[in-house]
């Protein structure tokens, strides 16, 4: 009876937590936008969670593809048909990694760092001393952060599969041999627009939605000690990395699944 | 004269508690406008849940806080925030903003709440930083100053719009005398140049003596004593007496409750 009563407990406090954070979500986005004082903190967020995780998203993306290329090579030549290696790397990284390897990175490299950051602000009471000033911190410090991680992962995204499908033309065309040609001719006939570039783009946009949330709600609702910001951080990156792939299977099923 | 003709803050029937244990229950409270009212002690007594719920950040379980007959606990998000600009709060930690400098802070809240311009802002808080005197530190950044420093500028920040009602949390913790010698006085003075209602929240008994008209004094969930410093000083409760005067033995416990001393290093149980 204690253990049921437990589950209970825990399923309520799940639900509560849900509630808070959609609360969160709702007063700092949709409660009295105000643009002009927003712009400023944008670009500076666009910064730091953008700018700067450029760097492991660029090396991560060139890496993917090139070992996509390899992999795909070895297996594709047995059936005489290492032409495909190019239309393979492309619909992989449009359909799949981009928008999920480049979300797992961004909830590591970015979303802790967004949790880690409010939290700090919470346990200094930075977030109070900015309510008795008369700001809403939820305007102030969430709104910038999360629009800013929202625009940000489609972008990163994007950036991932071209860096990607550079790095297999490198390693197919230049270094195994294949004939340019007919990589690139290959990945244009079978990669569609909507179907696949759009796809994959919608992926990033609610991998983005959820990602940033959850690392906002996380920094924002944490038990304001030194503990309790550690715990914050590993939920983001846990919390988001499970959302991603949950996800991914879901929208996949939606997209693709009638096929 | 009566210190209550004219009231700013009203606190009628206020119970708060966290978990089980109650912080307040069933307090009334006045603090009267233009003067600096003390909340004194000992700690633990919720003295800065108190700042925290004038300021509508914590919710009472009952009762009412009318701020010029505002109701704090039943506003609006919105107008909770309206309401604060009229509010400066110094925070125990001074709460600084650690991704700007100095100046920045203190310039903050005037950039957000008016429209005035660079030049004027500069002129306006370099004076505040002048009356904390740290207007040579404007450009350092929070990580740079030592806590009474920080403590300082925050007082500055506080001030920067001149707000009716200024709440100091500590403001004497961990200042050196020749700081706390000018912070008393920066005190006092701001309070009668530009008629603020201060509420000071203490514990260093001389310092708050020397500055306060009002004091209550809270332990217990309740206020036990309140009166002039004239007259907290003769009352001749045993509790009173023993927080002015700061004694070790008394009806205030300095220990936290704990089973009996001798039994508990005897008990020989291993941790």
């Amino acid at each position: 009876m204690d253990k049921l009563a437990l589950l209970g407990r825990h399923g309520l406090d799940r639900l509560a937590a849900f509630g808070r954070s959609s609360m969160i979500l709702f007063q700092a986005l949709v409660a009295k936008p105000q643009p002009l004082m927003m712009f400023p903190l944008l670009v500076q967020q666009i910064y730091f969670v953008g700018v700067l995780s450029l760097i492991i998203i660029v090396v991560s993306g060139l890496f993917i593809g090139m070992v996509l290329g390899l992999q795909g090579y070895t297996i594709l030549v047995d059936y005489g048909s290492e032409q495909a290696v190019g239309q393979m790397v492309a619909l992989s990284l449009v359909r799949e990694l981009a928008p999920v390897v480049t979300a797992l990175l961004f909830a590591g490299r970015a979303g802790s760092a967004l949790t880690a950051e409010i939290g700090l602000m919470k346990a200094t009471e930075q977030l109070s001393s900015l309510e008795m000033i008369g700001v809403d911190p939820l305007r102030r410090i969430i709104a910038p952060r999360f629009w800013a991680g929202f625009i940000c992962l489609p972008i990163l995204s994007a950036i991932f599969a071209i860096v990607g499908v550079y790095g297999g033309a490198l390693v197919s065309i230049d270094w195994l041999g294949i004939y340019d040609g007919s990589f690139w001719a290959n990945m244009q006939n079978s990669v569609n627009f909507y179907e696949d570039v759009m796809n994959g783009l919608v992926k990033a946009v609610v991998f983005g939605f959820v990602v940033t949330w959850i690392a906002v709600f996380q920094g924002y609702d944490c038990i304001p000690t030194s503990e309790g910001i550690s715990q914050a951080t590993t939920k983001t990156v846990v919390y988001s990395s499970l959302a991603v792939l949950g996800l991914d299977f879901i929208l996949t099923a939606v997209m693709f699944g009638e096929v | 004269m009566n210190y209550f003709d004219d009231v700013v803050i009203d606190i009628q029937q206020l119970s708060f508690s966290r978990g089980e244990r109650a912080i307040y229950s069933s307090i009334d409270l006045k603090i009267p406008r233009g003067k600096i009212t003390a909340i004194m002690g000992p700690s633990g007594t919720g003295k800065t849940t108190l700042l925290k719920l004038i300021g509508g950040q914590l919710k009472p379980d009952s009762g009412s806080i009318l701020i010029d007959n505002q109701n704090i606990p039943t506003l609006s998000r919105s107008e909770l925030f309206s309401v604060r600009e009229r509010m400066g709060m110094l925070f125990q930690s001074g709460a600084l903003f650690t991704d700007m400098s100095v100046f920045e802070n203190v310039a903050f809240p005037i950039r957000v709440h008016t429209d005035l311009p660079n030049d004027m802002i500069r002129d306006i808080v370099l004076m505040k930083l002048q009356a904390v005197g740290l207007r040579g530190a404007h450009d350092l950044m929070p990580s740079e100053l030592s806590g009474g420093m920080a403590r300082r500028v925050a007082l500055a920040r506080a001030i920067s719009l001149d707000p009716d009602i200024v709440m100091y949390d500590e403001p004497f913790t961990g200042q050196d005398p020749i700081a706390m010698g000018v912070l008393v006085n920066l005190i006092r003075h701001l309070n009668d140049s530009l008629g603020h209602t201060s509420i000071i929240v203490s514990h260093d008994i001389q310092e708050t003596l020397g500055i306060a008209d009002y004091i209550y004094l809270i332990a217990d969930a309740s206020v036990i004593a309140h009166g002039t410093p004239e007259e907290l000083q003769s009352v001749e409760s045993p509790q009173v007496k023993q927080f002015m005067h700061g004694l070790p033995d008394g009806p205030v416990p300095f220990h936290f409750p704990a089973p009996d001393y001798g039994a508990d290093l005897l008990s020989g149980e291993g941790r």
